[in-house]
Formats: C-alpha cells, sequence, structure tokens
C-alpha cells in the first residue's frame, strides 16, 4: 500500500515533534534546509499551517511607493540604491507622494507600503509630512513604513530616542512597520555586504521598541547570496526569540535573493527548492509567528502559488509598480490583479481571503471601498 | 489517501486524484512511482536544438501563434546552409539530436523531406528527431501513400525517431475547435501505431489548459496508455499548458498548480511509459525543478533554439549548467542522455 513513511527519515522526528507542539531546535532547521525530501519537508509544513489558518490563503490590496533610492549603506546586494556619485538618485517631495496617491485613489488599496533609502538630505519634517499627508488622503488606509535601519537613521537625524521618534511617526499616522533590513543577521555576512547598514542588536532593539510603542512589524531574511544553513536557522531562532518577548511579530517573509545589477551578479538565482524550503523552515521554526508569506514578486507567481501548499499563507499584495526587486532582474510581473490573485488561490486548492495589514478579512461587502 | 502504487489506477481514480487530491499528497504518490521506476536518483536531459524547417501551415489552429500562411512575408522555408549552419552550432555544443519540425506546407511533397532527411544523414553525425504525426499524416495525404510507405522512405532517408507533438487534446470534440485542420485523435494514434509497428520510437505530449475539460485529460492519457499496451514505442509522455498570448484562443494560463497535478496524475496513470518530462519552456526553471518530485525524471532538452513556445510569449532559456545545477540542488545526479534514454554521459558543473 502508500506508504507516507518519509523519504528522509530524518523527518519522522521533526513531524512528531511539530504535531506535539514541540519546538524545534537549530540541528532540526539544519535538516529542514539539507534535506532532499521536499515534498516531506512541504508536508509538515502543510500540517502547521493548516493548523494555524485552515485552507485560508490571504493578500492585501496594497500599493507600494519608494520615496527615495538614495541611500548611504551602498549594501552589495542592492540593485535599487544610487548615491550623489553613481548619478541617477531620486527623492520624492510631498507633492509627488500625493500625485502618486492620488493617481490611485479610485482604488480600494488598504495598504501603503512606504520604504526607501537613507537619505541625509531629508529632514525629520520630511517623514512626519509623507505620513501625514498620505493619511489625509488615505485615511481608512493602514501605513505600513520604514524599515528598522530607516526607523534607526530617521531618530538620528531626528536627534530623538527611538522610542521619541516612534511615538511622533505613530501620532501622524504610522499603523505598522515593515520587515525589511534584516538581511541575514550574522556579523560575518553583515562585514562582508553590507557594513554600514544597522547590526542584527540595533534591528532587533528598534523591532522591540515598535513593538512597546504599541505597532506590529513584519520580520524578514534575505537568503540566497553567501550565508551559510546555520545563519539561516541561528536568523530564525533570534526573530523567534523576540518574538516570544514582544508578540509584535505579524508575517514572516523570506526574501530570494536577485544578483543581476548588484554587486554579487556572479551569484545564481534561487531555485524553487531554495524558496520553499526557505518558506517550510520558515512555518516550522517561527512556531509563534501566524503568517508566513510566499512573496510573488521575488519568487514568481507559479511558485508562490505552489508556496500555499509549502508553508506559506499569505501572497502579499496586489502591489503595483514594484521597483526594488525588479532593478536586480525580477521575472515576476509588477502587479497583479484581485481577480488573477483569487484565480492562482483557488487553483491551488486553497480560499482567498483578502485582508488588511491586521490580518482582518475585507467583506465583500465593503471590498470596493 | 491509501493507494497501491504497483496496480494499476483505472480512470475514475485518476480523475479524482486530478480534482480532489492536495497538490503535496500527488506530489508524494508521483514521486514514489517515479522511484519505483527509475532508482538511480538521475535525471537526464538532451542536448538539441529545435529546428523548424518552415513556418507554413494550412492547419490554422486557434493556440498557435507560430505559423504563417505561405504568401505572408514572414513565412520561410530553411535553406540548406542554414540548416548546415545551425547542425554545426549544435554538434559543437555537444548536442547529440536535432528536433525537426515544421508545419503542414501545401507545397511540399514527400521528394523535398526525404531530400531533407538524406542533406542531414549524410552530412552530420546527429540523431534525426523529426515531424509530428499531423505532419506524417498531412505528407503521406499528399503523397497518396500509407502512412507505414511514408515512413519506411523518411526511415530509410534517415529519420530516426518521432516526436509527439500535434497530440493536443486527444478528443476529436476539443480537436474541432481547436485545430479543426489537424489529424483526428484517432489519426494521431495511427500514425503512432504505424511508427511503433516499423520500429520508430516516439513521445508523446499533451497540451492541456485550453478548452477542454479535465475528463478531456483523462481520455488523452487513456488513448496513450493503450496504445503503449499493445506496442511499447513511447519512451515518454510530456504533458505541457497551452500559453494563450498571441493566439487566438483567449484563456488564462494555466497555473503551476494545475501544470503539476496533471503532470504527477500522468506519472501515476502511465505505468507503462519509462520517462516522464518536465517541460521548462512552458514553466519556467523553477517549476521545472519542482517538477522533478511530481514524477518528473527529465528535463526534456536544453533546447538551444525554440520558436514556437516563444512566437506565443514565453521565453525562457536553461543553459546546460544551469540545468545541472538545478537537478543536483534538487538532490539528483544530472546526466546526458540519447533520443533512447541511453545515458551518454554523468555531468557535473
Amino acid at each position: 500500500m502508500y506508504n507516507r513513511s518519509f523519504l528522509d527519515n530524518r523527518l519522522d522526528k521533526i513531524y512528531n515533534k511539530v504535531k506535539a507542539g514541540m519546538r524545534l531546535d537549530l540541528n532540526d532547521g539544519l535538516i529542514l534546509y539539507e534535506s532532499h525530501d521536499l515534498s516531506g519537508i512541504g508536508r509538515i509544513a502543510d500540517f502547521a499551517r493548516r493548523r494555524r489558518h485552515g485552507d485560508n490563503a490571504f493578500f492585501v490590496y496594497n500599493q507600494h511607493i519608494n520615496y527615495t533610492n538614495l541611500c548611504i549603506n551602498g549594501c552589495k546586494f542592492c540593485a535599487y540604491s544610487r548615491d550623489e556619485k553613481t548619478g541617477g538618485a531620486f527623492t520624492l517631495n510631498i507633492d509627488d507622494v500625493n500625485l502618486k496617491i492620488l493617481e490611485r485613489i479610485d482604488e480600494p488599496v488598504r495598504e501603503l507600503h512606504i520604504v526607501g533609502g537613507l537619505n541625509p538630505a531629508l529632514p525629520f519634517d520630511y517623514y512626519i509630512d509623507l505620513i501625514k499627508s498620505i493619511k489625509e488622503l488615505r485615511p481608512d488606509a493602514a501605513i505600513k513604513a520604514f524599515t528598522a535601519v530607516e526607523i534607526d537613521f530617521i531618530s538620528k537625524i531626528a536627534g530623538l530616542s527611538l522610542d521619541e521618534t516612534l511615538a511622533k511617526l505613530i501620532n501622524a499616522g504610522l499603523s505598522m512597520m515593515p520587515g525589511g533590513g534584516a538581511e541575514v543577521m550574522s556579523s560575518r555576512v553583515r562585514e562582508k555586504l553590507f557594513p554600514k547598514k544597522i547590526s542584527a542588536q540595533r534591528w532587533l532593539e528598534v523591532m522591540t521598541a515598535a513593538h512597546k510603542a504599541g505597532i506590529t512589524s513584519n520580520a524578514t531574511m534575505l537568503y540566497g547570496h553567501i550565508e551559510t544553513t546555520e545563519e539561516r536557522v541561528n536568523h530564525l531562532i533570534l526573530l523567534r526569540e523576540l518574538q516570544d518577548q514582544t508578540g509584535g511579530f505579524s508575517a514572516f517573509i523570506p526574501l530570494a535573493f536577485h544578483p543581476q545589477n548588484t554587486q554579487l551578479s556572479h551569484l545564481h538565482n534561487t531555485t524553487a527548492c531554495d524558496d520553499l524550503k526557505n518558506i517550510a523552515a520558515a512555518r516550522l521554526m517561527l512556531d509563534n509567528f501566524d503568517h508566513i508569506k510566499a512573496y510573488w514578486i521575488m519568487i514568481g507567481e507559479k511558485l508562490a502559488q505552489v508556496a500555499l501548499s509549502f508553508g506559506a499563507d499569505d501572497l502579499d499584495g496586489t502591489i503595483i509598480e514594484e521597483k526594488i526587486t525588479h532593478m536586480a532582474g525580477a521575472t515576476s510581473a509588477k502587479g497583479m490583479s484581485r481577480e488573477e490573485m483569487e484565480r492562482i488561490i483557488i487553483a491551488a486548492g486553497f480560499t482567498p481571503v483578502e485582508r488588511d495589514s491586521f490580518y482582518n478579512p475585507v467583506t465583500k461587502a465593503n471590498a470596493n471601498q | 489517501m491509501q493507494m497501491n502504487l504497483d496496480s494499476r489506477i483505472d480512470p475514475e481514480t485518476a480523475l479524482d486524484l486530478l480534482n480532489n487530491t492536495p497538490l503535496l499528497t500527488l506530489a508524494e504518490m508521483a514521486d514514489r512511482k517515479r522511484r519505483k521506476i527509475h532508482q538511480d536518483n538521475l535525471v537526464t536531459f538532451v542536448i538539441d536544438r529545435n529546428i523548424n524547417y518552415t513556418n507554413i501551415c494550412v492547419s490554422g489552429c486557434l493556440f498557435c501563434a507560430f505559423y504563417r500562411p505561405e504568401n505572408h512575408k514572414e513565412a520561410y522555408i530553411l535553406s540548406k546552409a542554414e540548416l548546415k549552419q545551425k547542425i554545426e552550432e549544435t554538434l559543437k555544443l555537444g548536442g547529440t539530436q536535432i528536433l525537426l519540425q515544421g508545419g503542414m506546407h501545401p507545397g511540399l511533397e514527400l521528394d523535398f523531406y526525404l531530400d531533407l532527411l538524406r542533406y542531414i544523414k549524410n552530412n552530420f553525425p546527429i540523431h534525426i528527431h523529426g515531424f509530428s504525426p499531423p505532419e506524417i499524416y498531412y505528407i503521406a495525404k499528399k503523397s497518396s501513400l500509407s502512412i507505414t510507405d511514408t515512413l519506411k522512405k523518411m526511415i530509410e532517408a534517415g529519420l530516426d525517431s518521432i516526436p509527439g507533438g500535434g497530440a493536443e487534446i486527444l478528443v476529436d470534440k476539443i480537436r474541432k475547435k481547436i485545430s479543426p485542420g489537424k489529424c483526428t485523435a484517432d489519426q494521431w494514434i495511427d500514425v503512432m501505431r504505424a511508427a511503433h509497428k516499423v520500429s520508430l520510437k516516439t513521445t508523446a505530449t499533451m497540451m492541456f489548459g485550453h478548452i477542454e475539460k479535465k475528463k478531456d485529460i483523462i481520455r488523452h492519457l487513456i488513448r496513450i496508455r493503450n496504445l503503449q499496451d499493445e506496442t511499447g514505442g513511447f519512451t515518454a509522455f510530456i504533458p505541457w499548458t497551452f500559453q494563450p498570448d498571441n493566439t487566438a484562443v483567449k484563456v488564462r494560463t494555466a497555473t503551476s498548480a494545475e501544470y503539476l497535478k496533471v503532470l504527477a496524475v500522468s506519472r501515476l496513470f502511465l505505468d507503462n511509459i519509462p520517462n516522464i518530462q518536465a517541460s521548462w519552456v512552458t514553466q519556467g526553471d523553477k517549476i521545472a525543478q519542482l517538477a522533478l518530485f511530481f514524477g518528473a525524471n527529465d528535463l526534456g532538452s536544453t533546447m538551444i533554439e525554440e520558436n514556437v513556445v516563444a512566437a506565443a510569449g514565453i521565453k525562457f532559456r536553461l543553459p546546460k549548467e544551469e540545468m545541472i545545477r538545478l537537478i543536483k540542488n534538487a538532490g539528483f545526479k544530472a546526466a546526458q542522455r540519447d533520443c533512447f534514454y541511453n545515458i551518454i554521459k554523468l555531468l557535473t558543473v
């Protein structure tokens, strides 16, 4: 008879732990990455995913705004940033941003995802005004803005503490923070690829402060460059430990490195196995995170659909005009309609749930408001 | 889902698998079936090139973005000089075969094809995998010869094997709508039967994701399995999804989950066909790699040149080195094969 034991018998122990609600350790995480029993890994992750979400698969109707690409960090994996020497730098003024919001004001956008580079020319008031003016135009949408890296930078520009900076931004309308800038929390990788960026410890401090200030955030990991498997698992464990303390993380988003047009262009793109293992390992290691996203912009629509069976419960957003990953050679579409999002979810055997930023379902009655 | 993977699956069960079985369960079942048939942990591919000797075709299939009418400014027939250059390039890249296909050209007689085959065979040490059943059926009819006699002449001129194209969905109700000018399902099967009887090996394909229903997919699989029981002449089965851009069929491309399910059910149902190919040309490198866990044991060809799917808006490239990397990254060993699935050599990057 058809035998449902694992091809890789190391997965038996992991499955038993997951079923019993026991926490996975570093060694379990390493096995999840190293095993070639992809469907076995998927089966365990799918079990954990369905225990939390049944067959619901979430997405949000959102809009991205990148307010500047000028950045003093010069991370080697980035194809998006420019500095004054290289040329091609831009910064949107508040009117430009308003125009972008107004261009789509008739669409039912529920979340604005706002990130940019570290531009020393921008005063603290710029960030406050940015949020205030968007909030005025889009009072019902959630403003998810500024990675921990930007928040740290903004607080320095403002000459304020993290808590004070966050309080002022929240007061202006900030309701959530994206999870970018975590990269891989390893000092070895940081030294080599992004030495000017804040340390892992500081990234975690910013997130702690944000959660204490009452807003939620996402978390990410950029994989597929020079990091080791152990560094990936340790990254997940660091996130899990902070989540134990604050409970403020909403979703984890594994980010597939895209080498084209970066200083690491000699590296390969990630494979489907890499992408799905990162999603499954995240689902299983991050037992205290509600949501694991398959970010279709990075892994493509086709694989993101399959990722719903490998632990992911969220396809992120409809997104129009994605820039950062496409500068690094992404071949996915730049936007996806609500209908297309629902079609791929249903075709994968799941139930589409349009959500707001806080995972409240958008009911049919108010879907187009 | 409890299922005996050693016994034959009936059509109702296959339809139920396609409709009601979760993606990963299907993957596990197909993967086990594949590992029973192929215990060497190998993933194979061939180095070849698609050569489309003409794009002139009277078939007028609604799903095709490649063909042109005879008087169209983009209509062409390849010259021998072009053919020579393409084959030399293929050999230089380690290629062992060419996939020689064209259209149903109203002006070309059997002699043209025989001359083409002889020219290639006399000048180059290369396997000719050529002419899908609709072309052979059309050539035979134009020449007032039986299919068997046509095939015998082609074999004598140098034809080595036949690709399984033009099968689309082997259900006439569907064919009448999307490819009314092409041979019927019975005629497609007849050509393959005749080919197998004169010892030509062939592949079989299925193009889905247009107007067919799930049960039509199963009907297609039944016809392939039945003929294989009779002749044993199919080396591989290659399902792929219709690409709607630039064609007259207005549907959305089948999703990757649908592709992978059909692939898995094909592996499970076609218990008498040794090899199942992943279609990286229509699915891209990521889903092609994933297909190796859904029953596929072969990545087809490096396809130094591909024109037909590219005309419908899809252009993926997958060089040999990248193919090897994907195979190893998935935990398999990579091997270059010939058209008969003999291993030529194991490959490392």
